[in-house]
């Protein structure tokens, strides 16, 4: 019965933030793809902190192997920032799960932004440095839909 | 016992209980990760299989699209059709004119070159493929293609569509195949302006819609408007194909360099089948494969190499340069 629900969450969590990197990788007009929210790193924060035992470490690693891989950038850019989140998510769930909606945003938002960070920091690194005020700006619309997230994937499962 | 409680889901596991381990694990296996995509190397070769894996999920993405595009086909109407036809009839009209006179020009070119017959067609065999996904950010320019080395596709070859020269194939897989656009900032393209001859190099901007040329002096003799064509140096790319159009010219008197930019003429983000092309090698215009572009060897010391056309002749040229230089070396 546990084992059943345990596998269940899991088919869950790998199916959320496989459909999250499709909707990374959908097409957009340039205006609104500059836009949109890191999806996948919204899915990585809301299953670690959610439920950090079938969603983790291990699911975010992939998700930015992932992400490299079909947007092209270095591979384990993406893979070290996710890892990132959700190391942080896991630690901080039991904190992060008591506060009230808006304060969580808050800690999505400086979660997000340390991420875009990282990556910021590994493409000059790397010799690839782009300077737009405009990479910021996903950080905060990521932020400012956590309550949507929330709503979206908590009628998914109920938080244990 | 402990194994009782270690199934138990409601027991923290070990898993939960220490996230840092993990994470130090994880991160440690990207950053080896990113050092060796940055050396390159066979990581390239393994990331390219795996993003070919990928090809699926970038074409369910896509997949919207198609069934838009095939569901407005089914409804097209037969006067478009027919205002499509005649299109196409009038334009293959002008091109067949333009046909008649461009082979009464080639032969009157092999006339003047003092050929004795025709030269053989520069293109000698081409391959429509499909693109199946697309990469347009400013550090990556490539597109994926339906087809690879079991269609005899290598790397390096010339890719085209209907307007001018699109890019090169950067990575031939067995089904598929990468192919690097000009204007990914890690690609340039030997061009000629087609006016004045002028010769120099087209680097690609990062965005679809730009080129650069930063090797030409201030004082050259470029004008937005100017045709670039490749100037056939490179062994990649024939002479005389259309790569761009000259838009806009900065020449600031402190600097050594003018910045041209310049606007491609291939549609490089709304193609979806592009044409790759086979060269026939014997033609004057065909690219100059690396092996015939070397340079004879010459050992110094070896007086026959200034007239000598052939060096087979002599028995051995080397060892009588050694000779010499021995000679020489002695006193």
């Amino acid at each position: 019965m546990s084992l059943r629900k345990t596998r269940d969450s899991y088919l869950l969590v790998y199916g959320t933030v496989f459909i999250a990197l499709l909707l990374m990788l959908v097409p957009l007009p340039r205006f609104l793809s500059v836009l949109r929210p890191s999806f996948v790193a919204l899915a990585i924060l809301y299953w670690s902190t959610m439920s950090p035992r079938s969603g983790g470490i291990l699911v975010g690693f992939l998700a930015g192997l992932m992400l490299d891989l079909l947007q092209g950038s270095l591979l384990g850019e993406h893979a070290l920032a996710m890892s990132l989140l959700a190391y942080l998510a896991v630690r901080l769930h039991l904190m992060t799960r008591a506060k009230p909606i808006f304060e969580q945003g808050l800690l999505v938002l400086i979660s997000l932004l340390l991420y875009e960070g990282l990556i910021w920091a590994i493409d000059g690194w790397s010799g690839h440095p782009l300077n737009s005020w405009l990479r910021w700006l996903p950080c905060f619309i990521g932020a400012a839909s956590w309550p949507v997230v929330v709503g979206l994937l908590g009628r998914l499962h109920s938080p244990r | 016992m402990a194994t009782v409680f270690r199934r138990n889901p409601r027991q923290t596991s070990s898993r939960d209980s220490a996230p840092g381990p993990r994470f130090a694990f994880f991160a440690a296996v990207s950053i080896a990760l990113m050092l060796l995509d940055q050396r390159g190397g066979w990581i390239n070769d393994a990331r390219f299989y795996l993003q070919t894996a990928t090809q699926p999920v970038q074409s369910l993405v896509n997949s919207p699209r198609t069934v838009f595009t095939w569901i407005g086909g089914l409804f097209e109407s037969r006067e478009s059709l027919r205002a499509e036809i005649a299109g196409l009839k009038t334009r293959e009209r002008e091109l067949s004119l333009a046909q008649m006179r461009f082979e009464a020009l080639e032969h009157e070119n092999a006339q003047l070159r003092a050929l004795k017959a025709a030269l053989p067609p520069l293109v000698s065999r081409q391959q429509v493929a499909e693109v199946v996904s697309l990469e347009m950010n400013p550090l990556r320019q490539r597109l994926l293609v339906n087809k690879g080395k079991r269609d005899e596709i290598f790397d390096g070859q010339a890719v085209l569509d209907a307007r001018g020269l699109l890019g090169q194939v950067s990575r031939a897989g067995p089904w598929s195949a990468e192919i690097i656009l000009i204007t990914d900032p890690e690609h340039a393209v030997p061009v000629q302006l087609a006016r004045n001859g002028l010769r120099s190099i087209a680097v690609g901007a990062g965005n679809s819609g730009e080129l650069l040329l930063p090797y030409l002096p201030v004082n050259s003799d470029v004008k937005a408007g100017d045709l670039l064509v490749t100037s056939g140096l490179g062994g990649v790319f024939p002479a005389g194909y259309p790569v761009a159009v000259v838009t806009g010219i900065k020449r600031d008197p402190v600097m050594l360099l003018a910045q041209v930019r310049a606007r491609p003429l291939a549609t490089l983000e709304r193609d979806r089948e592009v044409m790759l092309v086979w060269f026939d090698a014997s033609h004057p215009a065909a690219p100059v494969t690396r092996k015939a572009a070397e340079l004879p060897q010459v050992t110094l010391g070896a007086p026959t190499d200034r007239t000598g056309e052939a060096s087979t002749d002599e028995p051995a040229p080397g060892a009588e340069g050694e000779g010499a230089t021995d000679a020489q070396g002695k006193p």
